[in-house]
């Protein structure tokens, strides 16, 4: 590859393409701009969930009302979990990282279907902008939980059709993208680079192109039924015309538990490039790592009813279920094994990305070991709707997917912006979120198993003094958020620059300029070795 | 940017596309099976009242008009650009049949205050709400599914009207006589799930 | 891609889609025969074995499965058996409640 002479072309940054200004990044078919449009609404709606997340903890800082009436407190966490699940966690990874480097790291001038994918991001817009409009028109805001239960997402007052439709539109743009790293993988790899020569980070994103492939047409076709159900009364979801409230939770779960691996899977794949890249080594494992992937997808597709447990649902289905979600723990285990293998007498180079990297091992094991708990039938009755399944669940979505984005967000910076940031404020951010996170959360696990219910803004005396604690947390973590994201826009402007390849890693977006020119690469390099090619 | 032309990329595309048109009617499959195995008498006489007849033509014009677009894939590919247009114009014409029977049949049904959320169907009873929720569902969703595959033939067909399509480069063509398929595919389920199995 | 994969095509000639009709109306025919004469509990799964068959045709001739790579239609089973793997689990829920 001949680098010097790439170095002569604009980078993507700076190149002037048919349109200027602001148009130059809104109708850019870049796969680089798209990602950082991604980039840049999913950190507003980022922020705006979290001070959502923020007030209702305040909320919670003492029994009775505090600060927000229980309506309202509805309303922020139905409106806090649709932007969070909807519009960052699920395209996340994904729409950003995976925008930015899939075409990357498999040697291809850009997505299969550049067109396509800008349409995807106008989807994503128009989506998040139908929920945030369900918030100020009709009614009084939806106030369902971001799950829509029936039947109560058709009886309520609140505004539920434009956050419902919403949603579907968010879906609509997740299956594009997914359908356009799909074809991007089969077809555009770079010459020499078989299948298990891939890096790891584009093969969980194929394994998660499927799923969003073939799972949200299923909450596709739900939310119409809802939409149908408020408008048409068409009774499917109704009991008292016949229809059945768990055949709904079974159709909305067959998608958002298959969900959660399409925010699980690319975090595990950030993770599996970090990895390697600071400890100098190759990933210990490589073809169980791949495997692990295929299979936490495949299974990943029929535990849906783990979150049913207390439905009502028949004796076999709870069996079936609970036994399938012990299995899916198996691949997931397998990875954190391999990735503590790999770090095994490595010479480590203990920089902030790799930080994001431990810290995500040892949030992701309590969070997976606490779905454990929850699996069982029996320990599942006393926990379910509880703080415990919050604690869980924000261990795995957040600690999971979030401390993955970051360590994403930390690993790739020098390679996107073509700048460096300040590590030393990257390492106290992160050390005030970790700080924050592990109180606000932890806490809610012995809330929980206590009795403390979820979505409730009141609460019994004896929950207040671990609710103090609770909140604290958020507010810390809120603070140390505030100090990572800062110093990340202030690198901005007074990072030095960064070199092409500044933590020595070995997959093709280091051998091309930091920011890369636009396109990606004079030659489509040949690839002859995998893709962890280190001594 | 680099514009290279790859139809296999451009096929794949439209196939994983139709995974997902599949998993959509996917659901309202589950739907139907719940609901069938709950309510077997009132859904077997609910279908009844369906006229077999007009189902049986409905089902015969898109098995034609499926044919005339495959037949049409293979007009272009022969160079015969003026039967390419009337299969295609005939495949409209067919789609265009389907939906006017729809019409009548959907309106008869309306006569009788047979429709979601009528009052005179909910004192038939729950089973009889919910197939003919489902049938208006699952038909409606596929009129619209037909609607839109017609928009699509009639682009592809101004395309080839300007040679922007022709023997060369044709893949665009393939993907709507897929897409018109796939139609037909969800049809051939829905025929005998609502007016056959009584 | 590759310019000469974009030409390799397959041309099915006129009369194999016209005997494909006929099997496909002839197989309508027989499904509405079939279940105006009751089976009793074997109407559903003829009416459904001969939708199968109807489709299959569908799939391999007219959208040519048959003559293209493979892998489409392995994944065009894969697509099938998933559904059908989620419908036996929504199943398993209702039929032994």
């Amino acid at each position: 590859m001949s680098t010097q002479k790439t170095f002569e072309e604009p980078s993507y940054l700076e190149y002037k393409g048919k349109y200027k200004g602001i148009f130059s990044w809104i109708l850019s078919t870049d796969h680089k701009r798209i990602a950082l449009l991604y980039l840049f609404s999913l950190m507003t709606f980022f922020i705006v969930g979290a001070t959502l997340g923020l007030l209702m903890k305040l909320e919670l800082i003492a029994p009775g009302k505090t600060i927000i009436t229980a309506q309202t407190y509805n309303a922020f966490f139905t409106l806090h979990g649709i932007i969070m699940i909807f519009a960052v966690v699920i395209p996340g990874l994904p729409a950003v990282f995976g925008n930015f480097l899939l075409p990357i790291m498999i040697g291809a001038k850009d997505v299969a279907f550049p067109r396509l994918n800008l349409l995807s991001w106008y989807f994503y817009v128009i989506g998040v902008s139908l929920v945030l409009i369900s918030q100020f028109t009709g009614q009084g805001p939806p106030d369902t939980g971001w799950t829509f239960y029936a039947p109560y997402s058709f009886r309520t007052t609140g505004n539920m059709l434009p956050a419902v439709f919403g949603a579907f539109v968010l879906g609509f743009s997740s299956i594009l993208t997914g359908l356009n790293f799909l074809v991007t993988i089969h077809r555009m790899r770079a010459p020499g680079m078989t299948w298990m020569k891939m890096p790891l980070f584009p093969w969980t994103l194929y394994a998660t192109g499927w799923v969003q492939l073939l799972a949200t047409p299923i909450i596709g076709i739900t939310l119409l039924m809802i939409i149908a159900e408020r408008t048409l009364h068409i009774g499917f979801f109704d009991p008292t015309l016949g229809g059945d409230p768990i055949l709904y939770q079974h159709l909305f779960w067959t998608y958002s538990h298959p969900a959660v691996y399409i925010m699980i899977l690319p975090a595990m794949g950030a993770i599996s490039e970090i990895i390697p890249a600071f400890c100098h080594k190759t990933i210990f494992g490589y073809k169980f790592i791949v495997a692990s992937s295929i299979a936490i997808a495949f299974v990943g597709y029929f535990i849906w009813g783990h979150h049913m447990f207390t439905s009502g649902m028949s004796g076999t289905a709870l069996y079936t279920f609970s036994l399938l979600t012990f299995i899916v723990a198996i691949p997931s285990a397998v990875k954190v094994f391999n990735w503590i293998s790999t770090m095994h007498k490595a010479s480590i180079d203990l920089q902030t990305p790799f930080f994001w990297a431990v810290g995500f091992l040892f949030v992701f094991m309590i969070g997976g070991f606490s779905g454990l708990i929850l699996g069982a039938l029996a320990a599942n009755i006393h926990l379910h709707n509880t703080h415990f399944v919050v604690a869980h669940f924000h261990f795995i979505v957040f600690g999971g997917t979030g401390y993955a984005f970051f360590g994403a967000m930390h690993y790739w910076y020098p390679k996107i912006t073509g700048k460096m940031y300040d590590s030393r404020w990257a390492n106290t951010g992160l050390i005030i979120f970790f700080l924050g996170f592990i109180t606000l959360y932890g806490e809610m696990f012995f809330l929980g198993m206590r009795g403390m219910p979820r979505r409730y803004y009141d609460y019994d005396e004896i929950f207040h003094t671990g609710n103090i604690f609770s909140s604290l947390g958020a507010i810390v973590m809120y603070f140390g958020l505030a100090v990572i994201i800062i110093n990340l826009i202030a690198s901005l402007k007074n990072g030095i620059k960064a070199p092409s390849d500044p933590w020595g890693g070995k997959t093709l977006e280091w051998t091309i300029p930091s920011p890369p020119p636009v396109e990606n690469f004079d030659e489509i390099p040949v690839i002859t070795k995998g893709p962890y090619n280190y001594k | 940017m680099v514009t290279h032309r790859d139809d296999l990329a451009s096929k794949t595309g439209m196939w994983l596309f139709l995974f997902t048109e599949l998993l959509l009617f996917g659901g309202l499959f589950i739907v139907y099976s719940v609901y069938r195995y709950r309510n077997p008498i009132a859904f077997h006489q609910a279908a009844h009242e369906l006229s077999v007849v007009i189902g049986t033509a409905n089902t015969i014009i898109l098995l034609i008009s499926s044919t005339t677009i495959a037949m049409s894939i293979t007009a272009l590919q022969t160079k015969n650009k003026k039967l390419c247009l009337l299969l295609m114009g005939v495949t409209i014409l067919l789609g265009l049949a389907f939906l006017v029977n729809k019409y009548f049949e959907w309106g008869a049904h309306f006569r009788e205050h047979i429709y979601p959320g009528s009052s005179v169907l909910a004192l038939r009873g729950h089973g009889d709400v919910l197939f003919y929720g489902l049938y208006f569902f699952m038909t409606g969703l596929h009129a619209l599914h037909i609607i839109v595959g017609l928009v699509f033939i009639l682009v592809i067909a101004v395309s080839i009207f300007k040679d922007r399509i022709n023997s060369e480069n044709y893949v665009l063509l393939e993907n709507s006589g897929l897409y018109w398929h796939l139609v037909d595919l969800i049809w051939i389920f829905l025929f005998p799930l609502f007016y056959l199995i009584t | 891609m590759k310019t000469d994969e974009n030409e390799k095509h397959h041309i099915i000639p006129y009369r194999t889609f016209l005997y494909v009709l006929a099997i496909l109306i002839l197989l309508t025919l027989t499904s509405v025969t079939l279940t105006q004469i009751s089976l009793g509990a074997f109407t559903v799964a003829a009416a459904l074995i001969i939708a199968g068959i109807k489709s299959t045709f569908v799939l391999a001739i007219f959208m040519h499965l048959k003559f293209e790579n493979k892998m489409f239609s392995r994944a065009v089973c894969g697509v099938i058996l998933l559904l059908a793997a989620v419908i036996t689990i929504t199943l398993l829920d209702y039929l032994n409640r």
